[in-house]
């Protein structure tokens, strides 16, 4: 039995399952650091239920010699932690799969490789270090650079107490020895290069990435109810609240968190919030407020399955039309659909921006997936982004409204300047007091949706992939970004190309000119009614005839949209 | 200092002839001109109803919001510039209503506020219903057989919640509601204004004879610090008590908790990022 990375495989794809509790997660994290860190690309992603303890969950790494951000079906290694993640895998195990762990725990209905991991984590000292031997099994199979596994074993332990530590880094040293011998007795054979440029780069999620492009955004001010798979960027920003002077408030629902955030915007902080479906379904009045008001504001929106509750832990593109069209009455606004780490990063430093530029909402749409997925990067452009404020210092005669050509009227906070700062939800003058003339309601309307053409003006375009020339076009917005990306390499079809949109509203003009250059259209989407692809009929002339959409749950796999797209091309 | 620094000249006001806001009104300008505070050191946020359009009345810099959302919004706004004095003022539907959880969660992070309710007891905007704070027996279009509900104790929910400052006025007794108001706006930390205020056009249960003869003040007598007996005053049956009820000092602002400002109390529109600083937690990434 052998994991053989023989001509064509670059990759191999490890499969670790097990319940909530059991420290997958623990596994996850310290494989994939140490490996990165010995120079190996790594991507990582995991599946839950909406549980604490119990159930069967399962975290995706695959090891490479070259970049890979897009999940496989394919298992090569699989590591069950019990007897119910064979069962739940089972479809995707494959004659060359290769099974490692407990025998005895797991009672097999097929061979796999026994390797005693809670005996030996017993003879550590207890069994609760089996995860952390199993981390050492795979880091030995992989022959990982022992040092730098020592050194993240008690960087990731540091919090613990000494005998803690010492106990993890001999459980993880004998997974390690466990793994060596088995590819020395030919028992298990791998080889994928290493990359030594990979050791040094960065490992961020799309969580870390949402919070750092906020940061580099000049997000001062985060207000937010917990939500999965949102959380994730309240609790990063909170990490650096000191550091960074972020005021960080877990409000009481998530009306009194978009309120909060368009007060904070009208004193001059730069604020968002971050939530998903059911949270940003309460927030519409007040997205509808800072139309009305013209306030700059900030929402990442994590996308999740509903309708109402859903699949809390799992995944879906099924809110870009919650989004498109959230609040009564008629506003412009900006959204942002980012397709990796790095335009995650940018895109959330842009939305601070926009925001302020355009004084319209900006929402980030991203979803479990990505929130919960990480790969290596080279970096993140800090250098080519920056805070643009928008503020003016008022005299004593400002109107807050006045009527511009670019519909944009200068914005000012109170306690800068000599002039007043008046916002009113109702329709209001220049001067932002009541008013039910019907000159200036038309005049006003007006002026907010000029600001539609002023966002235009300056777009985020999409990005093709592929040939120049193509007949064929697949086209996604999102987290889908690198999943059609390398099923599109794996097609080796000289005619068909990518396009994936990272500003997917207002549709920049770009879009018609690459959509109509295709015979033969084809639109991904992780849901259920080809939400993207309606929006881009209405925007643009483009006759789409062919969706591939998927709303189990869970994201598209390489394997899938090969299958997929070659039915269609 | 200007004694008309606050007025608008000749300005449409859209409450009814004999409205008790008037005379609130007055006595908010004549308070925060007694304090010295300028206007564009003010910042009122109303939500949505007859009481929450005073902010057009009076010359400040303010946001009218949505109904019921006023209090996140002022608290959004202190958080971001903790050198702004910022008052929350709207009805009893609105504060009580439609923004009950917020009033609630807004007493628990004690932001430096004041918030001040126009409690006349009744929807007027949207033509006589019955609001939280309505008596039982108050017929309405809506509650045609007489409102059944408990009403709604601001002043013994905010005591009960340990909230910093809890003070009820009567609308009729300027001298005495600015006064309760000065305080309210000195005091550091969240503060309760309920102001008792008649409905001249859709309430004529609670007039201005009702409230008098329903009402009393707190003498010098009343241990301010007392809780329980703050508590006992404010939910006695039948007699309302008017004053500062209760004040908790040892609660610390909202604002001045947040590690935002341990470092630097400037407020967030001067403040730069440190690039250096996010390069290095982005290569803590590694």
């Amino acid at each position: 039995m052998s994991a053989k990375s023989g001509p064509g495989r670059k990759d191999i794809s490890i499969v670790l399952g097990g319940e909530a509790g059991q420290g997958i997660q623990t596994i996850e994290f310290i494989l994939a650091r140490v490996l990165k860190r010995s120079g190996y690309h790594i991507f990582s992603t995991k599946e839950y239920m909406s549980r604490i303890r119990g159930g069967s969950n399962s975290i995706l790494i695959r090891v490479s010699s070259q970049q890979v951000s897009a999940p496989v079906d394919r298992i090569d290694i699989l590591v069950p932690l019990d007897h119910k993640a064979l069962i739940r895998l089972e479809s995707r195990i494959n004659p060359e799969t290769v099974i490692v762990g407990d025998i005895t725990a797991l009672s097999p209905e097929r061979d796999m490789i026994d390797v005693p991991l809670q005996r030996i984590a017993e003879e550590v000292g207890d069994g609760i270090y089996a995860n952390t031997v199993a981390a050492g099994l795979l880091s030995g199979i992989l022959e990982a650079d022992t040092a730098v596994m020592i050194d993240y074993t008690k960087e990731f332990f540091s919090r613990k107490s000494i005998d803690i530590v010492n106990h993890n880094i001999t459980a993880i040293r004998k997974g390690y020895e466990a793994g060596r011998a088995l590819c020395k007795s030919g028992k298990i054979s791998i080889s994928v290069n290493k990359d030594p440029s990979a050791a040094h780069e960065l490992l961020v999620n799309g969580g870390e990435a949402v919070a750092f492009g906020a940061i580099a955004g000049g997000c001062n001010f985060i207000s937010s109810y917990p939500m999965s798979p949102s959380t994730a960027v309240l609790t990063n920003l909170s990490a650096q609240d000191e550091q960074f002077g972020i005021v960080v408030e877990q409000v009481e629902d998530e009306i009194s968190a978009v309120n909060m955030a368009i007060g904070a915007w009208y004193a001059g902080a730069r604020a968002m919030a971050t939530t998903s479906g059911g949270g940003f379904a309460l927030m519409e009045e007040g997205i509808s407020l800072a139309g009305m008001i013209e306030s700059p504001l900030v929402v990442h929106l994590a996308q999740r399955p509903g309708p109402a509750t859903g699949l809390p832990t799992r995944t879906e593109q099924g809110d870009l039309e919650l989004a498109l069209y959230a609040g009564h009455g008629e506003f412009p606004r900006i959204i942002y659909a980012p397709g990796n780490t790095e335009e995650a990063y940018f895109l959330t430093q842009r939305a601070f921006n926009e925001a302020d530029r355009c004084q319209v909402p900006v929402f980030i749409l991203t979803d479990q997936y990505f929130m919960d997925t990480y790969y290596n990067v080279p970096a993140l452009d800090i250098d080519g982004t920056g805070i643009m404020k928008h503020l003016v210092q008022t005299d004593p005669d400002y109107r807050r409204y006045i009527l511009t050509e670019n519909g944009i009227s200068p914005r000012g906070i109170p306690g800068f300047g000599e002039g007043l700062v008046t916002a009113d939800s109702d329709e209001h003058d220049e001067e932002g007091h009541i008013t039910e003339d019907e000159s200036v309601r038309t005049a006003m309307v007006d002026k907010r949706l000029r600001k539609t053409e002023t966002i235009l003006a300056d777009s985020v375009l999409p990005v093709l992939t592929g040939p120049d020339q193509y007949q064929n076009l697949i086209v996604g917005w999102g987290s889908t970004r690198p999943v059609i990306t390398e099923a599109t390499e794996k097609l080796e079809r000289g005619d068909t190309a990518c396009l994936h949109f990272p500003q997917v509203y207002p549709l920049p003009p770009a879009a018609s000119e690459f959509l109509s250059r295709a015979e033969k259209l084809i639109v991904v989407e992780n849901n259920a009614t080809g939400q993207f692809a309606r929006l881009l009929r209405i925007g643009t002339d483009a006759r789409i005839d062919n969706t591939v959409l998927k709303y189990s749950g869970m994201p598209f796999t390489v394997e899938e949209l090969v299958a997929k797209v070659s039915e269609i091309i | 200092m200007d004694k008309n620094i606050y007025d608008m000249g000749k300005i449409d006001i859209a409450w009814c002839p004999g409205c008790g806001n008037f005379s609130i009104l007055k006595t908010l300008k004549e308070t925060l001109t007694g304090l010295g505070l300028v206007p564009s050191d003010v910042v009122l946020v109303s939500g949505i109803g007859q009481a929450a359009k005073i902010p057009h009345y009076l010359k400040c810099n303010f946001l009218n919001g949505l109904h019921g959302r006023a209090l996140p919004v002022a608290t959004g706004i202190k958080a971001a510039n903790p050198q702004i004095t910022v008052i929350a003022q709207s009805g009893d539907g609105d504060m009580y209503g439609e923004g009950g959880n917020h009033f609630m969660h807004t007493i628990r992070r004690n932001p430096d506020i004041t918030n001040i309710v126009h409690n006349n007891m009744v929807y007027g905007l949207t033509k006589e219903q019955a609001s939280p704070t309505s008596q039982p027996g108050f017929i309405t279009p809506v509650q045609t057989h007489g409102v059944f509900e408990e009403p709604f104790n601001p002043v013994a929910v905010a005591i009960a919640l340990n909230a910093s400052f809890v003070a009820r006025a009567f609308a009729g007794d300027r001298d005495q509601t600015s006064e309760i108001m000065g305080k309210a706006i000195r005091h550091r930390g969240y503060a309760l204004v309920d102001i008792l205020q008649p409905c001249v056009s859709f309430n004529k249960l609670n007039t201005h004879r009702w409230f008098k003869d329903n009402s009393y003040y707190l003498d010098d007598s009343h241990d301010q610090s007392d809780r329980m007996e703050a508590f006992r005053r404010a939910t006695k049956p039948g007699d309302f008590p008017l004053g500062v009820l209760y004040v908790n000092s040892d609660r610390t602002p909202f604002e001045e908790s947040l590690p935002a400002y341990l470092n630097n109390r400037d407020p967030l529109y001067t403040r730069q990022l440190n690039k250096e600083k996010l390069a290095d937690l982005i290569m803590s990434r590694t």
